[in-house]
C-alpha cells in the first residue's frame, strides 16, 4: 500500500558521499514503498535541503531501522556522552 | 514486417493550475486514428519502468500520456529527487492531481492522430488516482491496477486526500477494470469485496481479476513483487478491455 506517512524533522547535520559532504537541515522520515531495497516497504529518511537534488537517502527495512533507532538512542544515553552534552 | 514505429519523448503539459508539467508521450506512428491512454505513475514515481509502459502502449497502437505527478515539487530534479520532494510534502493533492489528468486528456486529444476515446490506467496509488479520475473526469475506459486507499475509512482521510474514492462511485462513468493481487494488504481482498459490491449496487460496469500469488505491485518490473504469470495475464486484460472500449472513435 502507499502510506504517504511522513514526519520531517529540523536536523543541524552534514551527511557524506562520493567523497563530497552535504550541509543538511531537515530529515524526513517515511514508510512507504521504497526506490531500490527488495522490501514492500521500507523506512526511508531523506537528509536533505530546499534544493532537492541536494539529497542524501537511505532506506532500511523495519527490523534494520529498529536496530538503528534503538542503536542511536543507546548511544544518546551513554552516560560518557550524555557528560559531553 | 511488425508495424510497432512510435515516437516517444518527454514534453511538457499544461496541468492543474495552468502549471507547465513534464509528461512522456509515447505515441504510434503511421497507424491513422489512434486513441489515447492516460499512464497515472506508482508511488516511488515517474521512473524508467513507467516510461517503458507508455512505449508498450505505443507499440498496441496507442497514445500513452504519462504526467509527472511530482514534477511541481522540484522542477528540473531527477524523478528520484521530485519523489522525495512530494514525499515531504505530505503527497499529491487529490484536486492538483485531477488538474494534472485533465492537462493530459486535453493533450491526448489535441494530438493530429486522436481517435477521440481516452483510457487511464493506474498502478499503485495511481490506481487510487485512476478511480477518482473514472468518477470525475470524461474518460472512456479506467484500469486500477492494486490501487491502495480506495476503500478507507473517514478517520483516514486527510486534506490531500479528502474523500474515500469508493464513495464517489455514484458518479463512474466509465467501465473499471481491476487488476489486484491477492497477497496485498491494501487493497487486500476485503477492500476489493467492498468495492466490487459497491459497483454492484449501483449497477456499474466492471471487470475484476484477482491473482492468488501477487502482491502489490506485481506488474513493476523494476520492484521486488514482479510476479511475472499475473502480469502476462494482466496484460492480456487490459489489451481486452481497451479494445473493447477504446476502439472505434
Amino acid at each position: 500500500m502507499c502510506t504517504y506517512l511522513t514526519q520531517t524533522v529540523a536536523v543541524t547535520a552534514s551527511g557524506y558521499s562520493n567523497d563530497e559532504w552535504l550541509d543538511v537541515d531537515r530529515a524526513v522520515v517515511s514508510f512507504d514503498h521504497p526506490e531500490r531495497t527488495p522490501f514492500e516497504h521500507a523506512l526511508r529518511i531523506d537528509l536533505r535541503t530546499d534544493d532537492p537534488a541536494r539529497r542524501m537517502a537511505i532506506e532500511l527495512d523495519a527490523s534494520s531501522a529498529r536496530r538503528l533507532a534503538d542503536a542511536i538512542i543507546s548511544m544518546l544515553d551513554n552516560e560518557e556522552v550524555l557528560a559531553l552534552r | 514486417m511488425t508495424d510497432d514505429a512510435m515516437r516517444a519523448s518527454t514534453i511538457s503539459i499544461k496541468g492543474s493550475g495552468g502549471d507547465e508539467i513534464e509528461a512522456y508521450l509515447a505515441a504510434p506512428v503511421g497507424r491513422g486514428k489512434v486513441s489515447g491512454v492516460v499512464v497515472i505513475h506508482h508511488m516511488p514515481g515517474y521512473d524508467r519502468e513507467t516510461k517503458e509502459i507508455c512505449r508498450t502502449f505505443a507499440v498496441r497502437g496507442y497514445a500513452a500520456l504519462c504526467p509527472n505527478l511530482f514534477h511541481r515539487y522540484a522542477p528540473g530534479a531527477k524523478w528520484n529527487d521530485a519523489a522525495a520532494a512530494a514525499r515531504e510534502a505530505g503527497g499529491v493533492l487529490d484536486d492538483q492531481m485531477l488538474g494534472d489528468v485533465q492537462g493530459a486528456i486535453d493533450h491526448l486529444r489535441s494530438l493530429p492522430d486522436a481517435a477521440g476515446k481516452i483510457g487511464v490506467i493506474g498502478y499503485c496509488s495511481g490506481g487510487r488516482q485512476t478511480y477518482i479520475v473514472a468518477c470525475s473526469l470524461g474518460v472512456d475506459a479506467a484500469v486500477d491496477c492494486y490501487g491502495g486507499g480506495v476503500v478507507v475509512s473517514q478517520d483516514q482521510l486527510t486534506p490531500e486526500r479528502p474523500v474515500a474514492p469508493i464513495d464517489l462511485t455514484p458518479k463512474l462513468s466509465c467501465p473499471v477494470l481491476g487488476l489486484f493481487g491477492g497477497q496485498d494488504r491494501n487493497p487486500s481482498p476485503d477492500h476489493v469485496a467492498k468495492l466490487e459490491e459497491e459497483l454492484q449496487r449501483h449497477g456499474k460496469s466492471y471487470e475484476f481479476h484477482s491473482y492468488p500469488d501477487a502482491g502489490h505491485g506485481f506488474f513493476s518490473v523494476d520492484y521486488p513483487n514482479y510476479h511475472r504469470d499475473s502480469a502476462r495475464d494482466g496484460w492480456k486484460h487490459i489489451w481486452n478491455f481497451y479494445g473493447e472500449h477504446l476502439a472505434g472513435a
